[in-house]
């Protein structure tokens, strides 16, 4: 009796304790509708991924998530305060980095910080340690047109993550970064999620991606956009980052993804 | 911008002004402002007289004869120097002093050069829309994708075949662009060669109208004359628009 | 000495000596050779008639070109903040960029005379429409990615403004700046050949009439040299602090 409790609470971690809770969202672009009736949960502390194919409203969701965007229908709360708009408690990341090219990378980082009127020195000196945080130490004085994009992305996660933002929202942030970028920033964030203890919203359209990183996969399809699925990996989690993708569970887990996604592929 | 939920259109605040136009001309505030609706009115009667027609008749002559040359000579000159890097060397910095420079400047010489007539003045309207003509035709021509050409030559494409099936085409866009920005500079380019060797066309009827005072005829002429440039300026820009429907997608 | 400055030199020469020749043969009574022009420019500038001439006809670009630049800005950054405003302003803008505008100076001198207010005038409405648009636009086009990066951390509606909207659009308020000096310099040169002819105008009409054509031809000369070198002057100061729209604005 004991034990099947037990192993019923170790398959599926509480959603008790959710940062952000997604309810009945319905949002229209004109006739289109982009998300309908949709209610989801992220537990605190771990990385959701949005997955889905293009056109499920997994952007969408996350700008509403965001404050960005206004849903016309149903509510987000997040750390139980229902909200309107972006706020304090939420940072973004952009697909396109969104950085300021007149500005030098230590003035992107901190410019979350300026725009809340942290002084000055006191900004820097908490934007060095992020830029230190992602890699970029010497690179405080250059402008986002010399660097690379995988280190742009980097400049944009260290602005997110220097405001100190309980939940960070991540829209395709390595969609635009190459290959190599691509599995340096997926191992980093293993690393991030654990050591950060914020809550991690994920939009991506790459199965193996969201697989190899995340703690929950939500499945997003289209027409109406709909949450199909919601997927907890569990084995290869603590067995290093080397051996993920050599994980049985992995494999299983991105075959079985991809036989539900094929028929949207258009 | 909308109002109750309306969309108004575009241009439709011209009509707001036009009102303000002839508030302020009832007013009789400044005798240069003649109310719009009396503007109207003598519009109607110059249009059919004498002098406006053989005015209308000289500008579009001077500026359809202007904008013939800037085009034929225009554009493959355009195509000529984008493809070849000795000429495009030695031409294009001409091309981009004449872009930049006061061409007014120039109009007193074609007047001492080629008389006081129609032939400056076409002269004129085609130093105007040249430059930019040239400019985008070869930035058309450079633009090209290079696979586009491979391809081409991979299918065996003569040089003629590449040419007027894939060059042109492929930089139809550009050129259609250059041509329009041409051809506004020649509306203005018309003008101002008539204002200033003000014997031909509407430089002459202007003459003759400010000579006399005749404000509601002076700007009857003028909202013609504003009227047929925006008119032709979106009438390229749409046709512009139907054909650059691809120029993203190259 | 590389391929590039040796064919700028070479395309200088031929052009030149074509006008030479020309001058030489001569195609027209009226058509002076290069070195005889260049001479009487080299006159005009020892005697120093040329420079008092630049001082006529510049002061009322100068002062045309800066209420453009003011006005032009102000309006143009109104029109793109603000839906209202571009549903007033835009048209009339939109209609006076694609029509002869030159066609008011006639009214403009019986409105405001012969002196230098209708000249300023005239350099204001050939500057303005361009640069009114280029800053409008530069604004409705500010990048929707960096503007949801403003709100998504917390940027006033203000700080949108002067941190990421102005910013943004600095490089095309710039060049439609450059474009509307360049419009500008047509305006004054109009004004001064249409209206009375003073500064350089007044070299070019005195020295037509008298039939000195050397003279006019080195005046006409100057002053195209001396707006391309200074429209030129200008576009590399635009590459330089906007180098492919970078920095420049880092502003504390």
């Amino acid at each position: 009796m004991s034990q099947t409790n037990d192993a019923f609470a170790k398959a599926v971690p509480l959603d008790a304790d959710s940062a952000v809770s997604v309810r009945n969202v319905s949002k229209n672009y004109g006739d289109v509708e982009a998300l309908k009736n949709l209610s989801l949960e992220f537990p605190r502390g771990q990385l959701t991924s949005l997955l889905g194919p293009s056109g499920c409203g997994k952007t969408t969701l996350l700008k509403i998530i965001a404050g960005l965007l206004k849903p016309d229908s149903g509510e987000v709360e997040i750390e139980g305060k229902i909200i309107s708009s972006p706020g304090p408690d939420r940072s973004f990341v952009f697909q396109d980095f969104a950085l300021l090219p007149w500005a030098s990378v230590l003035r992107n980082v901190a410019f979350g910080l300026e725009l809340r009127g942290v002084a000055k020195s006191e900004r820097e000196a908490i934007a060095e340690k992020y830029i230190k945080n992602v890699g970029l130490t010497g690179f405080e004085k250059a402008y986002p047109h010399e660097l690379s994009g995988g280190m742009r992305q980097r400049v944009g996660l260290a602005r997110a993550l220097a405001v100190d933002a309980q939940v960070l929202l991540l829209d395709e942030p390595f969609s635009a970064v190459d290959e190599q970028n691509r599995r340096k920033f997926q191992e980093d964030m293993l690393e991030l999620v654990r050591g950060e203890n914020k809550t991690f919203i994920f939009v991506t359209h790459s199965i193996e991606e969201a697989v190899y990183v995340s703690d929950q996969i939500a499945i997003l399809l289209p027409r109406p956009s709909r949450v199909s699925e919601i997927i907890r990996p569990t084995s290869f989690r603590g067995t290093g980052k080397e051996n993920i993708r050599r994980s049985p569970e992995y494999l299983d887990i991105v075959d079985e993804i991809w036989a539900s996604l094929r028929n949207y592929v258009e | 911008m909308t109002v109750l939920g309306y969309r108004l259109p575009g241009m439709s605040s011209l009509l707001l002004w036009a009102l303000l136009w002839e508030v302020v001309g009832r007013t009789g505030w400044t005798f240069f402002i003649p109310p719009l609706s009396d503007v109207f009115v003598t519009l109607v009667d110059v249009i059919g007289t004498p002098a406006f027609l053989k005015a209308m008749y000289e500008t579009a002559y001077a500026f359809l004869a202007g904008v013939f040359f800037a085009v034929i000579i225009g554009i493959p000159v355009g195509i000529l120097i984008g493809k070849s890097r000795l000429l495009d060397e030695l031409i294009l910095p001409w091309v981009n002093i004449f872009l930049s420079a006061p061409l007014t400047a120039l109009v007193p010489v074609l007047m001492v050069l080629f008389g006081f007539g129609m032939k400056s003045i076409i002269i004129t309207t085609t130093l105007f829309a040249i430059w930019i003509i040239i400019l985008n035709s070869r930035a058309g021509v450079k633009q090209i994708n290079r696979s586009l050409v491979d391809m081409a030559r991979s299918f065996g494409a003569t040089p003629m075949d590449a040419f007027f099936k894939i060059y042109f085409w492929a930089a139809l866009p550009e050129i259609l662009g250059g041509v329009r920005i041409g051809v506004i500079r020649a509306v203005k380019g018309v003008i101002i060669g008539q204002l200033l060797i003000s014997i031909v066309g509407f430089g002459a009827l202007f003459e003759l109208y400010s000579n006399n005072f005749m404000m509601k005829h002076f700007w009857a002429v003028l909202i013609v004359l504003f009227a047929v440039a925006f008119s032709l300026s979106e009438f390229l820009a749409y046709l512009e628009r139907r054909v650059s429907y691809y120029a993203a997608s190259r | 000495m590389n391929r590039s400055l040796l064919l700028k030199l070479l395309s200088a020469v031929i052009v030149f000596g074509a006008w030479e020749i020309a001058g030489r043969v001569p195609v027209s009574y009226a058509f002076p050779t290069f070195f005889e022009s260049m001479y009487a420019l080299g006159v005009m500038t020892f005697d120093g008639s040329i420079f008092t001439a630049y001082a006529e006809t510049l002061k009322p670009l100068v002062i045309g070109v800066a209420i453009s630049a003011f006005f032009g800005i102000t309006i143009g950054l109104w029109v793109g903040l603000s839906n209202r405003f571009e549903w007033l302003f835009s048209p009339i803008f939109v209609v006076m960029q694609a029509a002869p505008l030159a066609a008011l100076i006639p009214i403009l001198v019986m409105a405001y005379g012969i002196g230098l207010t209708s000249k300023v005038f005239v350099v204001c409405i050939m500057a303005m429409p361009v640069i009114v648009l280029n800053t409008a636009s530069a604004v409705r086009n500010t990048p929707a990615s960096i503007k949801d990066m403003g709100k998504s951390f917390l940027a006033s509606d203000r700080d949108i403004i002067l941190k990421i909207v102005i910013p943004a659009a600095s490089p095309v308020i710039f060049s439609g700046l450059r474009l509307g000096i360049s419009a500008g310099f047509i305006g004054a040169i109009l004004s001064e050949l249409k209206i009375t002819p003073t500064g350089v105008g007044d070299i070019i009409t005195y020295s037509r009439s008298i039939a000195d054509y050397p003279s006019m031809y080195a005046a006409i000369f100057s002053i195209i040299v001396l707006a391309v070198l200074f429209l030129n002057l200008l576009e590399r100061t635009e590459n330089y602090l906007f180098e492919g729209n970078n920095r420049g604005y880092v502003t504390d």
